[in-house]
């Protein structure tokens, strides 16, 4: 038979057809704790002995025992982590809208190798200026976006975000009123249910008292609890627009007014920025002060929990009281002018450590300006695009219900899953666990919980409507199933690297172990099971 | 439309005096003897009422004198007496043998409270029943949230039911100081979800601390001379135990510079205390039905409110979230007392954080 007979090898094979949903199984290693993976001595490289004398440390930094590290091999470490990686559902790997609040839009690779670039990555922050002016000049560049972005006057990088950004507005807040002797009388924060509730806890840190405003009957914040609420005691009013429903309140000047009125300050928590992107500003309404999360809408990694960069826009009134330092190009030898870095005048000091996260700030510097301000506009409508097309899929599945279901929605979504769980008993988090069978996962809301049998959804305009029609395409399923076999869900997952966790270890401060100390100190070192 | 109509002539007897609840002739008579006005039938009235100005054709088909026929005569509504008493004593027996009697209606409109509730769910196969709210307790999930809403609700119903829980003070939690309630069995109620208080549902959702956190504002914010009057509930017990005081669970005590000034007090002697000296009320929400006057506090009555220096109110976030939107509400019989109190109120959810909350009469119509 010549080989133009041959039957081709798999011709004859029968292909299945791509089934409706992925036969996803997560991958599951068994694998170890870093530390426990530790043989003594064991090393990743050899350091060859120096030929020159070292240069003596001064005895007050120098260690007297070395640090309690892991000691593994290279390949060790690249197989271990290389595994981890395998047992999450990470941004990078899966329909990652389930993150509702979180922005989780894709970060394109090409800006990691901006903030991996020697000239970034090896700097020292304690060089002379003259030696980082690129930086400094990324720096400033980004903050004049940002300034246009937001209609502010100035806008500092210093700042981390979410928490760090909010306690950097809410610490300004407090050096103004008590620049212009209120400080003392000024003791009341305003904030409402559907903000981020990092602005109550920022506040509460701050030593203010905090007040919070619930929804109306349309979902927006009840203008008439603001009302009540202001007075000679206002020190600020700490919003997101729009609130995690994904609603924007229209009346948003009005709240703005009404605690200037009363001597506040408005201050806008820009979390939620993404489906605005380019349509409105924050000082165009009024704000006062404002932040970005440059980890959310500006496409940087969030970094479970790492260092997000955050930025911090306020009116000229309050440019003095800004974190430091900012950095201000002033004449100089170089084309384009030399940088310098200065702290405002009577500025509320460091919030993180230095100059603020530049890595980030490099991603987020290359991302705008890949996009142009026509980009940005785009991305916003993208985003709002997107979002209210799964809010189309998602409310035709029976038993999940949208609140305030005649209002379109800006970039998210809170749904609610209260009619199913109504029906057949199985709860939001457990159609949420179930989901994560088919390589997907979603956040349910902050507590308390307003919205009951709450899921929050965000699709960015990162998603494509395949994706968008995937994600819905499961949650349906997952809900049929529910009505079919309640149990079965209940059990769920099936297919994923654990099981269940037991949530007492991250809510019990006796138990949650942030580190390997920790857990040595809280736990004794066994691992159960 | 045929409505049937049951009062418990008894129901809330004992609220104003301080005695937890109705049941048993004993309790009655001890309620009458310190001075209990009855109100039941007034507000099984009222219910009619609210009934008749929407369905002037509905006939009340009800128990002679004080149970049922009374409040007919009362509201003007066309009714006849199908079932009489045995006696004159209206006690568990007669309120299951009305049921019986009754059971041919298209709704039971039945008035009192978690006692009242109980006997109708023993009394066996019963109509739709809806609860007109007069009893001390009201902690089941089949009472309208005022008796014009149960007017309403039974005008309105179309047939179409939904099962409501019926509850009741969990004795045993009571003897070990708590204030849980206990779930009896389901009955059937019109599904109007709006019109139903809901039930009492416990704190125990909100994160632990949470009442501490709330008792320790509370106690941060009293001022020396001044008494605080504290009603029932889990939260108002924090409360005394960070004052180091071991409070009545379903009673209303007052303090004044961390010591207790008079316990378990009833209406007549909250308001001498109140009109002689700087009193504040503090009053803890009732989880599942948002009630801040008018369940259990009885003894806070118009005229002790009026007398007041002012009230705070108290509830954990988690609880004001569970009420899906719904005001907080307020039923002390008279419109005016309701009226006073409406509007927004400072709810403190915990050491110097609070929620500005709606809050209105539960007899006004709900959304």
């Amino acid at each position: 038979m010549s080989s133009h007979d041959a039957p081709e090898p798999f011709a004859t094979l029968p292909v299945a057809p791509k089934p409706a949903l992925r036969r996803f199984h997560q991958a599951r290693w068994d694998e170890e704790i870093v530390f426990e993976l530790s043989r003594p001595g064991r090393r990743g490289v050899g350091v060859p002995a120096p030929d020159a004398p070292l240069v003596e440390l001064p005895e007050a930094v120098a260690r007297r025992t070395p640090p309690a590290l892991p000691e593994l091999s290279q390949n060790q470490v690249v197989r271990h982590y290389l595994r981890l990686s395998q047992e999450t559902l990470g941004a990078d790997f899966n329909i990652d809208v389930g993150q509702g609040t979180c922005t989780m839009k894709y970060s394109p690779k090409v800006n990691d190798s901006f903030a991996r670039d020697p000239r970034v990555a090896a700097l020292h922050p304690l060089q002379p200026e003259s030696t980082v002016q690129g930086v400094l000049e990324i720096y400033w560049r980004l903050e004049q976006i940002l300034k246009e972005i937001s209609g502010m006057a100035r806008v500092s990088l210093q700042p981390g975000a979410g928490s760090a950004a909010i306690y950097a507005n809410i610490a300004m807040i407090r050096a103004y009123h008590a620049a212009r002797g209120e400080g003392h009388r000024r003791d009341q924060v305003i904030t409402t249910m559907f903000s981020h509730p990092s602005n109550a806890a920022c506040a509460k840190v701050a030593g203010y008292e905090v007040i919070t405003l619930m929804p109306d009957a349309d979902g927006n914040p009840d203008i008439e609890a603001l009302r009540a609420a202001v007075g000679p005691r206002t020190a600020a009013l700490l919003i997101t627009n729009p609130e995690d429903t994904g609603i924007f309140n229209p009346r948003i000047r009005e709240f703005v007014e009404l605690v200037h009125a009363a001597g506040g300050l408005a201050c806008y928590d820009q979390a939620n920025a993404n489906g605005i992107l380019g349509i409105t500003r924050a000082r165009d309404a009024g704000f006062d002060l404002c932040h970005f999360n440059l980890h959310k809408t500006f496409s940087t990694p969030h970094a479970c929990g790492g260092p997000a960069a955050g930025a911090c826009g306020v009116s000229e009134a309050l440019v003095p009281f800004l974190p430091g330092p900012v950095v201000d190009r002033v004449a100089g030898d170089r084309a384009g002018g030399s940088f310098t870095l200065t702290a405002p005048e009577r500025s509320v000091g460091k919030i993180r450590p230095f100059l603020g996260v530049t890595p980030n700030v490099v991603r987020a510097y290359a991302w705008v300006m890949a996009l142009g301000a026509e980009g940005l506009r785009e991305v916003a409508e993208t985003a709002v695009l997107n979002n209210n097309y799964l809010l189309a899929r998602v409310a035709r599945i029976p038993g999940a219900s949208v609140p305030w279901a005649e209002r379109r929605r800006v970039e998210q979504v809170r749904y609610s899953w209260q009619q199913l769980a109504e029906e057949t008993g199985v709860h939001s988090e457990e159609i949420g666990i179930r989901a994560a069978d088919f390589g997907v996962h979603y956040w349910t809301s902050h507590h308390p919980y307003v919205v009951p049998e709450p899921f929050t959804l965000e699709p960015t305009e990162s998603y494509s409507r395949e994706d968008l029609d995937e994600y819905a395409a499961i949650l349906a399923h997952v809900a049929d199933e529910a009505r079919k076999d309640p149990e079965f869900v209940r059990g769920a997952p099936y297919r994923q690297t654990v099981h269940k966790t037991d949530p007492v270890t991250l809510d019990d401060p006796a138990q949650w172990s942030p580190s390997w100390r920790a857990y040595l100190r809280k736990h004794g070192a066994k691992r159960p099971g | 439309m045929i409505v049937g109509l049951i009062v418990n002539p008894v129901a809330g007897l004992g609220g104003e005096v301080a005695l937890k609840g109705s049941d048993g002739a004993d309790v009655q008579a001890r309620a009458l003897a310190l001075g209990a006005v009855p109100r039941a039938r007034a507000r099984a009235a009222a219910a009619l009422r609210a009934l008749r100005l929407r369905r002037p054709d509905a006939v009340v088909r009800t128990v002679a004198g004080p149970m049922g026929e009374d409040s007919a005569l009362a509201a003007g509504v066309r009714h006849e007496v199908v079932h009489r008493p045995a006696g004159p004593a209206t006690g568990a027996a007669d309120t299951r043998a009305a049921v019986a009697a009754l059971a041919d209606v298209d709704l039971l409109l039945f008035a009192g409270g978690d006692g009242t509730a109980r006997d109708v769910l023993d009394a066996g196969p019963r109509p739709p029943v809806l609860g007109v709210p007069a009893g001390v307790k009201v902690y089941s999930g089949c009472f309208a949230v005022s008796p014009a809403a149960a007017g309403a609700g039974a005008a309105a119903f179309d047939g179409r039911t939904a099962e409501a829980e019926v509850v009741d003070l969990d004795e045993e939690a009571h003897r070990a100081g708590g204030v849980g309630a206990r779930l009896y069995g389901t009955v059937r109620v019109p599904a109007a979800r709006a019109r139903l208080s809901g039930r009492k549902t416990g704190s125990s959702a909100a994160p632990p601390g949470s009442a501490e956190s709330i008792a320790r504002a509370v106690v941060a914010a009293m001022r020396p001379g001044t008494a605080y009057a504290l009603g029932p509930g889990a939260t108002t017990l924090a409360v005394g135990r960070a004052l180091g005081l071991e409070l009545t669970p379903l009673g209303v005590d007052v303090v004044r510079d961390g010591a207790v000034l008079d316990r378990d007090v009833t209406e007549q002697r909250l308001l001498t205390l109140a009109m002689s000296q700087v009193t504040h009320g503090v009053l803890s929400v009732i989880g599942g039905q948002g009630f801040v006057v008018g369940r259990g506090n009885q003894q806070f009555s118009p005229r002790v409110l009026d007398a007041l220096a002012g009230i705070v109110v108290l509830a954990t976030q988690q609880k004001l979230a569970a009420l899906g939107g719904r005001p907080l509400l307020v039923d002390t019989g008279d419109p005016l007392a309701d009226a006073a109190l409406a509007g927004h109120v400072r709810v403190v959810t915990g050491h110097r954080e609070s929620v500005l909350y709606r809050i209105q009469s539960a007899s006004e119509e709900l959304p």
